[in-house]
Order: C-alpha cells, then sequence, then structure tokens
C-alpha cells in the first residue's frame, strides 16, 4: 500500500521537491527555534561585559589562523575536564560571541578559561615559538605577529556589525572604537581613562606584547587570551561550594 | 567547448562573464587593502580569463540541430577533469597537514602555510572541490541517462560547474590570505556564500527543468537523492551563513547567531553537511553507477524507499551529537542521540541494499577492479554510519569528542565510502563518456585499489589508536585522586600515530595520482582515435552515441 502512494509522488517532480523540503525541515526546527525563546537556555550574568576593540580585534585573529581547529573553549560537565580547566563552560558565557568557538577538536588544550593562567611574556614567547617554553609541542610558531602593525582604523565598523547582530555596544564605543584599541596596548597614553570608563576598571592596559611603542597583531592576540574565562565570574560563583 | 554553444547562448555567456568582471573590478575597488580586493582581482582574471575562451570559439560554425538528439556531456567531461585535480590538491594538502602534527616546523615560519589555515584548505578542498565537482559531473550524466532526457541547454550546466569551481577558488584562496568565519566546513566569507547560492538556483532549475522533459514516467532513486543534496544543502547553507559584514568594503562579517544558538546551527549545518553533501549525494552516485557496472538490477525498491526517506528524515536532528556535555540544554543532546542511534536503520539499509545487489556478480567484484570499489565504498559506509551512530551515544562521546577517534571517524567516510565510490564511479564513467571500450590501464585501475584500500585502513587504524589512548590518557587518575596525565604527554603520545596517518594518507594521495594519470591517458587515446577517424574519413560518425535508454 506504501508502495503505491510512493509511485505516485515519484512521477511528479514538484510535489516531490515540496516533500523533501517538508520532511528535512522539521528537525532543525524543533531543536533550533526553542533555543531562542527558552528563557533557561541562557543563564543571567550581571556582571558580563563586552570585549574591548583589541580583544576583539584578538579573536578576529585567533579566527582567522584557525586556532578553533585544535583548541576547544567549551570545558564539558565532566569531572576531569573540571579539573584540568576549571568550571565547566556556561552558555552565557559565550552570550555575545559572533560566532561561537567552542571547537571540536582538541590537538591542544582547552583555552576556555586560559585568561591570566600565564603571564603576558609566556604568552609572546609561546606564540613566537611554543617550544621555547613547551618542548614537545606541535603549534606552529606564528612570528609574524609580532611583525604585523594590529589594523585598527576599522574597528569601529566591527563594533557597529557587532551592534547590529546584538551586542549592546553604545554609540560611544563605536565611536572611539580605534583609539580605545589603542589605548589598552600603550598604558599611560591619553586615551586610558575613556577606555576604563567604558568598558569597567577591571579592563586590562598593557603593552601585552612587551612593546609599548608599537600595537601589534600580538598585543591583540594576547589580550584576546588573558580574558578567555574571565568576562563574567558567574561560572565561578557557581563552582565556589566544590573548593574552586 | 564553445562550438557547442548556440549563437544566443554564447551572447548570454559573455555578458555574464563580463557582469562577473564588473562585479570583480567592484570589489577590488571597494576592498583596497581588504582581502575583500584580493578576491576581486581573483573574480576579475577568472572571468576575463574565460571571457577569451568564448571569444576564441565565438565564429566557430553553429551547432548542429542533430546535437540534440544527444545527451549533452561536455560538462561531465571537464567536471572529471576539475574533480580529479581538486583530488590531487585537497589530498596534497591533507598530507601535509597531518605531517605538520608529527613535524611541526614544517610552515617554514610563512602565515600561510600554517596548521590552521591550511587545514581548511584540505577540508574545503576535498569536500567541495574533489567531491562537489564529482557530485555535479555525475549528477549531469545520471540525470540525463534515468530520465531519458538532454539537459535543458549548453549555457546553465557549464554556469554552474564553473560557478561552483570559483566558489572553491575564492574559499580556498582566502583561507591562505586570513578570509574565514570559522565555521567547520562553512569557512568562506558572506561574498562567497552569495554566490554559491546564485550558482545553486541554477543547479537546481537544471534539475527541474531536466526531468519536466524527461521520457521516464518515474524519477529514478538516485535522482531523489541528488535533489535532497540539492534542495537540503541550500536550507543549511542559508542559515547557517546569515551574517553581516562590517562594510561593503571588507570580507569580514560576523554571524547573526552567538553562543549556545550559533554552536546548535552550526552542528545542525555540519552534520548535515556530512548527511546531504557528503551522503545523499554519494548515495545517488551509488545507487547508479553500481547496479550498472555489476549488470543487475537494484535489490529492493522497497528498501531503498525506507532509507531515502528515513535518512532525509532522521539526519536532521543529529547534530547536536556534536554538543554532548556541553552549554546546549540537555533535552537537545538527548534528541540528538536518540535520532542518531535511529538512522542506523537507514542508513544500513541503503548499504544492505547497495551489497545484495551484487549478490550474482560477486565474481565481477573478484576480477573488476571498478566494482570491487564501489563494494568497499558500501562496506565503509556501513562501517562508519555504525561508528557514528555508536559514538553519539553520550558517554562513548564522553571519551571521543575532541579526540582523533572523530578524524578517524570522518576519514573511515570520506576515505573509505567517497571517494572509493567516486573512483569506481569515474572507472565506469571515463570509458562511456570518451567512447573507449576500457581505462587506459586496468591494471593501474587495480594498483589504485590497494593502494586506497591500504591508505584508508592505515589512516582508520592509527586514529583509532591516537584518538582512543589519548581519550583514556585525559581521565585517567592516580591514586591519589589526582589526574595522571599533563596536556602535554597526551600530545607526546600521539606522535608514532600521526606519523602512521601521514603515511596512511601519502598512500592514498598516490592512488589519486596514479587515477589522474589513468584517466588522463584513456583521454589521449580517445584523441588520438578521433585524429584516427577523421584522416579515414568515409567511416560514419553520427548515429553512434544516439540517446539510448539508460545508455
Amino acid at each position: 500500500m506504501p508502495e503505491f502512494f510512493h509511485r505516485k509522488i515519484e512521477r511528479n517532480a514538484i510535489g516531490f521537491v515540496l516533500a523533501i523540503v517538508a520532511v528535512a525541515s522539521i528537525g532543525g526546527f524543533v531543536e533550533i527555534a526553542p533555543l531562542f525563546t527558552i528563557d533557561e537556555t541562557v543563564e543571567e550574568a550581571p556582571d558580563m561585559r563586552l570585549y574591548t576593540p583589541l580583544e576583539l580585534a584578538g579573536r578576529n585573529i585567533y579566527i582567522r589562523e584557525g586556532c578553533y581547529a585544535c583548541h576547544s573553549q567549551m570545558i564539558r560537565t565532566l569531572r576531569d575536564e573540571v579539573e584540568r580547566y576549571g568550571p565547566y563552560s556556561l552558555a552565557v558565557e559565550s552570550k555575545y560571541d559572533h560566532p561561537m568557538l567552542w571547537g571540536s577538536k582538541r590537538t591542544g588544550p582547552d583555552l576556555a578559561r586560559v585568561g591570566d593562567k600565564y603571564s603576558d611574556a609566556w604568552q609572546v614567547a609561546h606564540l613566537i615559538n611554543p617550544r621555547d617554553v613547551v618542548p614537545g609541542s606541535v603549534m606552529p610558531k606564528y612570528g609574524w605577529l609580532m611583525r604585523n602593525e594590529l589594523r585598527m582604523g576599522d574597528l569601529g565598523e566591527h563594533l557597529a556589525a557587532q551592534s547590529t547582530v546584538g551586542v549592546p555596544y553604545t554609540q560611544a564605543m563605536i565611536d572611539e572604537a580605534s583609539k580605545d584599541a589603542y589605548a589598552q596596548a600603550t598604558p599611560d597614553s591619553a586615551g586610558t581613562a575613556g577606555l576604563t570608563e567604558r568598558y569597567g576598571e577591571a579592563t586590562q592596559v598593557r603593552a601585552f606584547d612587551g612593546d609599548a611603542a608599537r600595537v601589534t597583531e600580538m598585543d591583540a592576540l594576547v589580550a584576546y587570551l588573558q580574558i578567555l574565562g574571565r568576562l563574567t565570574e558567574v561560572a565561578y560563583a557557581k563552582s565556589e561550594p566544590a573548593g574552586e | 567547448m564553445v562550438s557547442q554553444l548556440t549563437l544566443s547562448e554564447r551572447q548570454y555567456a559573455l555578458v555574464i562573464l563580463v557582469l562577473a568582471a564588473l562585479c570583480g573590478l567592484a570589489m577590488a575597488a571597494g576592498g583596497r587593502g581588504d582581502p575583500l580586493g584580493v578576491h576581486g582581482i581573483i573574480v576579475m582574471i577568472y572571468s576575463v580569463a574565460l571571457a577569451f575562451v568564448v571569444m576564441a570559439g565565438y565564429y566557430t560554425p553553429k551547432p548542429d540541430p542533430e546535437r540534440l538528439s544527444h545527451y549533452y556531456d561536455d560538462p561531465t567531461k571537464f567536471g572529471i577533469v576539475l574533480t580529479m585535480i581538486w583530488a590531487v590538491f585537497g589530498m596534497f594538502f591533507g598530507v601535509w597537514v597531518a605531517a605538520l602534527l608529527a613535524w611541526p616546523d614544517l610552515t617554514f615560519d610563512a602565515a600561510w602555510a600554517s596548521f590552521g589555515r591550511i587545514r581548511p584548505v584540505h577540508t574545503t578542498g576535498i569536500i567541495f572541490g574533489f567531491g562537489g565537482n564529482a557530485l555535479i559531473a555525475t549528477s549531469y550524466h545520471v540525470l540525463q541517462r534515468t530520465s531519458r532526457a538532454r539537459l535543458p541547454d549548453q549555457l546553465s550546466p557549464w554556469f554552474v560547474l564553473l560557478g561552483y569551481n570559483l566558489f572553491c577558488i575564492l574559499a580556498v584562496s582566502g583561507y591562505f590570505i586570513g578570509v574565514t568565519q570559522s565555521k567547520e566546513y562553512a569557512e568562506p566569507e558572506w561574498y562567497a556564500d552569495i554566490w554559491l547560492v546564485v550558482v545553486w538556483v541554477v543547479y537546481f532549475l537544471i534539475y527541474l527543468r531536466t526531468l519536466a522533459r524527461r521520457k521516464e514516467p518515474h524519477i529514478y532513486v538516485a535522482n531523489w537523492y541528488y535533489m535532497a543534496f540539492i534542495l537540503v544543502v541550500a536550507i543549511l547553507h542559508i542559515v547557517n551563513n546569515l551574517a553581516v559584514p562590517i562594510s561593503w568594503g571588507s570580507a569580514k562579517s560576523y554571524s547573526l547567531f552567538s553562543g549556545v544558538q550559533d554552536a546548535m546551527t552550526q552542528w545542525w549545518y555540519g552534520h548535515n553537511a556530512v548527511a546531504f553533501f557528503l551522503t545523499a549525494g554519494f548515495l545517488g552516485m551509488m545507487y547508479y553507477y553500481l547496479p550498472k557496472r555489476a549488470g543487475r538490477p537494484i535489490f529492493s525498491y522497497r528498501l531503498s524507499i525506507i532509507s531515502f526517506w528515513g535518512i532525509t528524515f532522521f539526519y536532521m536532528w543529529a547534530g547536536s551529537h556534536h554538543l554532548h556535555y556541553t552549554a546546549l540544554p540537555q533535552w537537545v543532546q538527548t534528541l540528538g542521540m536518540s535520532f542518531s542511534v535511529m538512522l542506523l536503520v537507514p542508513s544500513w539499509a541503503s548499504a544492505g541494499n547497495a551489497l545484495a545487489t551484487l549478490n550474482g556478480a560477486w565474481h565481477k567484484v573478484r576480477d573488476d577492479a571498478t566494482l570491487r570499489f564501489m563494494m568497499v565504498a558500501a562496506v565503509f559506509y556501513g562501517l562508519a554510519t555504525f561508528e557514528g551512530s555508536f559514538m553519539a551515544i553520550r558517554p562513548v562521546n564522553s571519551l571521543s569528542h575532541y579526540t582523533d577517534w572523530t578524524v578517524g571517524h570522518v576519514h573511515a567516510g570520506t576515505l573509505g565510502w567517497n571517494s572509493m565510490i567516486v573512483f569506481g564511479a569515474l572507472y565506469a564513467l571515463v570509458p562511456w563518456m570518451w567512447k573507449r571500450p576500457a581505462m587506459y590501464s586496468p591494471k593501474l585501475v587495480e594498483v589504485h585499489f590497494w593502494l586506497a584500500l591500504a591508505g584508508a585502513i592505515v589512516y582508520v587504524f592509527a586514529m583509532w589508536n591516537s584518538g582512543i589512548i589519548q581519550g583514556l590518557m585525559w581521565r585517567t587518575y592516580t591514586e591519589n585522586g589526582t589526574l595522571a596525565y599533563s596536556f602535554l604527554e597526551t600530545v607526546e603520545a600521539m606522535h608514532p600515530y600521526y606519523i602512521a596517518r601521514a603515511f596512511g594518507g601519502l598512500l592514498f594521495l598516490i592512488g589519486a595520482v596514479v587515477c589522474s594519470y589513468n584517466i588522463w591517458m584513456t583521454i589521449r587515446q580517445a584523441r588520438s582515435d578521433l585524429v584516427r577517424q577523421k584522416e579515414d574519413a568515409d567511416v560514419p560518425l553520427f548515429a553512434r552515441d544516439a540517446v539510448q535508454a539508460g545508455e
């Protein structure tokens, strides 16, 4: 009997096309649409702060170099992962990540909470030649990050596009984006006061690459790495009773 | 090539190419100082070069109206050549990227050669370059034979084939210069994505227009799969790539989705790229070339129906198994796991249907390496889908996820199933297309078969070992209740397996080179035949390749 029915629809190209679209659409719709509507999907984190322009530029370098191909940013709810990397990742922690960088492979360790784990100098040395500080590492060298000046002129456009997709950057943040990026990597410069006013007192202002005279791609990437896992404390607060 | 286009088609071709060149010019001007400008120049060069080809053939005599009683196979032939170019290119980068994990200094401190940039060159080169061209080339061939109808015109098939390759070139060249969205298997940026949508709509219309002119009342199973491939890939591609560019003069865009919603959308896309690009399309290939080569009808029509609708329905739920134990809500993970396990039924229905079709033809499998490629493909398809369902079970996934086991699983599919079915189909198709009784060297087909099989097995075993060992080391505790191994110790333990994996990949690459040589020599033989025939001009040529039912 079903065969008869099928023999009919396989004679009708348009009908067949519509059937494929209908059958294939159900699964994705049921699984994805509720994620936007069910409130519990993403936790509340009132202390959540935004990426500064320099950190966002660093994030884009992380994407450009394909770091996500070997490093996840998603600590699973498994005992060994929590002990190795820190409290398991919460959905809210990547709420402003367009796109997310949860990753799918750990050729290198998870980086969700690598912020503040190593010094800037260690990060710089490691990126220039990983085997200088971690013999046995199979990570590539990223020497050009130190050689390339950071492109900062269009950071306002970046923040504006981020705000279009839902990240709450203010107009002042968008207008001052390039200056803020410069200020964050140049301590004692005139712009640092405005930067901390816009992004909070906790904003790290340092010559991340060790050279205050230039703003390099290394500055941006290290600034980004040092903020990973530190945008909100909500995950640490949750796990505190267990004795973090 | 151009001589088969009608005069108006030649004019349209020129108009399209001029428009494309102007688009390239606009991108180059608007994107000065940005990677977008580089891509503008690539688009311009590509369009202008093709415009020269069209102009060079513009005044060739009009095509014979008698052509309409034949199938139109020129795009298929060119697509076969492109398939093999991308195969060698993509596999070469695969071996390189594998070697980087064993010898990390093989990047020569060049940004374009670092692991994170050439890894997507490998994946895109293989999935979209090699796989995509094979799908387009074979779909044109299968569609015409199973519909007993010629493609609707001579221009749109070329538009799809060459437009698609432009997309692949933009994608791959982009990674070298740092253009990527970071979404796995959807790395190309917004302008390349928009271009692919245009190409894809035309591709879909070719399908509908040809089917509308079919002389067979029923649409054959292979075409169900090719249609599902075209339609669902369009849906996935459009939704997952929704993004806001930072300006019209920049290659950079930001995804519309973030965090957990983005993760779910990405893996809904990612897993179904496997389902509808790497499974549905290739099953279409299998459902035509395997029974043709075996000389046996498909074992069961009912099984084809069950497996087709099962795959179309179940796969779309399975993507969340990529996100077990993450911040994705548990109910979505559970749905993904359940449907992944159920997927085994339609998957094995397909694999079983293919193998049962060979009943009565096993002596051919023994003697004919071409058919053996297809048989091994069906076996690997069955193994990989079993492994996939198994790995989607949450506790199994806690061990396998983030390790090389996943990489090994994917390659059981791509090396064992996708590549093998493509090679089998090409070895059947090339002699048909170039009117030769057989491939240039059946011995080399045999050599290729054993190289490919050995390469795939070495690769998969190496990754099983490394993946399971690393997964276990990560979770091993000492007697005192502390983690037993530092991360670095688990990396160092991978070294021998990474060398073995690169070696397995190298065997596979050598096989692909052997295949390219064999195909090339077959084409050359066909050409010298043609010259000889022209010399003996009294041999009648017409009616030799007239339209026949099912080739």
